[in-house]
């Protein structure tokens, strides 16, 4: 099976990557809250390459490539915008978020809490970003 | 994204049918900054037909949380599909919104 897609940077697109998730992993039987925490996690994270690395310019891609070793997946998401500094991120505050009525921040958070390992690393004008996880399949 | 709404009384039913992410979300966000939003003392959401959320969509309803609860205004999700609640769940969303089974549970939630 094909293990990886290049998308624009298009927010209709979204769903382009979550479809193709959710065909990679159909063999492996997942309960649907896992498969849907996993679908959740590489959206998030291209959500973020797209609008805030990418900024949406449409001549721009972020692909996305999975590989599988025993129980674990590994999936590997990159574009080639702007680096975006990860050492910046703090887990939020929700109830601050409320009272201030935002939006945002809240991704990240989503996707940590979801993957076992998450890494952020930049190559050249490549931002790379590599999520973990250890699956557990019905017997 | 497909939003329908239907009105009984001071109540709105908002209808959530398809995926709610970073690009679908900015119609839910139109519909809940609407004025006349404003002049209900329920917005209860139906998420029978929900069958996404991403923090984008969860964004958008906690932007409105507080401008709702300082106009007393109840905002209570029903019918929410397990998968989609479990997401609440991650952020602890669900101890800070209030998620009920069914539309009756949602209509005798009082807006004290």
């Amino acid at each position: 099976m094909n293990n990886s897609i290049r998308i624009r940077s298009n927010k209709n697109n979204l769903k382009v990557v979550r479809d193709f998730v959710t065909n990679y992993l159909s063999p492996y039987t997942l309960a649907e809250k896992e498969l849907n925490q996993i679908i959740l996690a590489v959206d998030e994270i291209t959500a973020n390459l797209i609008i805030h690395a990418n900024k949406e310019d449409e001549s721009k891609f972020v692909k996305l490539a999975i590989f599988q070793t025993g129980d674990t997946f590994l999936f590997e998401l990159s574009d080639n915008g702007h680096s975006f500094n990860q050492k910046n991120y703090k887990e939020p505050d929700i109830k601050k978020i409320i009272s201030e009525g935002g939006k945002g921040g809240m991704g990240v958070a989503l996707v940590k809490r979801i993957m076992d390992k998450v890494e952020f690393t930049t190559q050249g004008t490549s931002n790379i970003c590599r999520l973990y996880k250890k699956v557990h399949q019905p017997a | 994204m497909k939003i329908t709404q239907e009105i009984k009384d001071k109540t709105i039913t908002i209808s959530l049918n398809g995926e709610l992410d970073a690009s679908s979300s900015v119609l839910l966000d139109e519909e809940l900054s609407k004025p006349e939003i404003m002049l209900f003392n329920k917005v209860l959401v139906d998420c029978e037909h929900l069958n996404y959320i991403s923090s984008a969509g969860l964004g958008v309803f906690i932007s409105h949380l507080q401008r709702f609860e300082d106009a007393q205004i109840k905002l209570i999700f029903f019918n929410m599909q397990e998968k989609v609640k479990n997401v609440f769940e991650i952020l602890g969303l669900d101890l800070l919104m209030t998620i009920v089974s069914t539309y009756d549970e949602a209509m005798t939630v009082s807006n004290e």
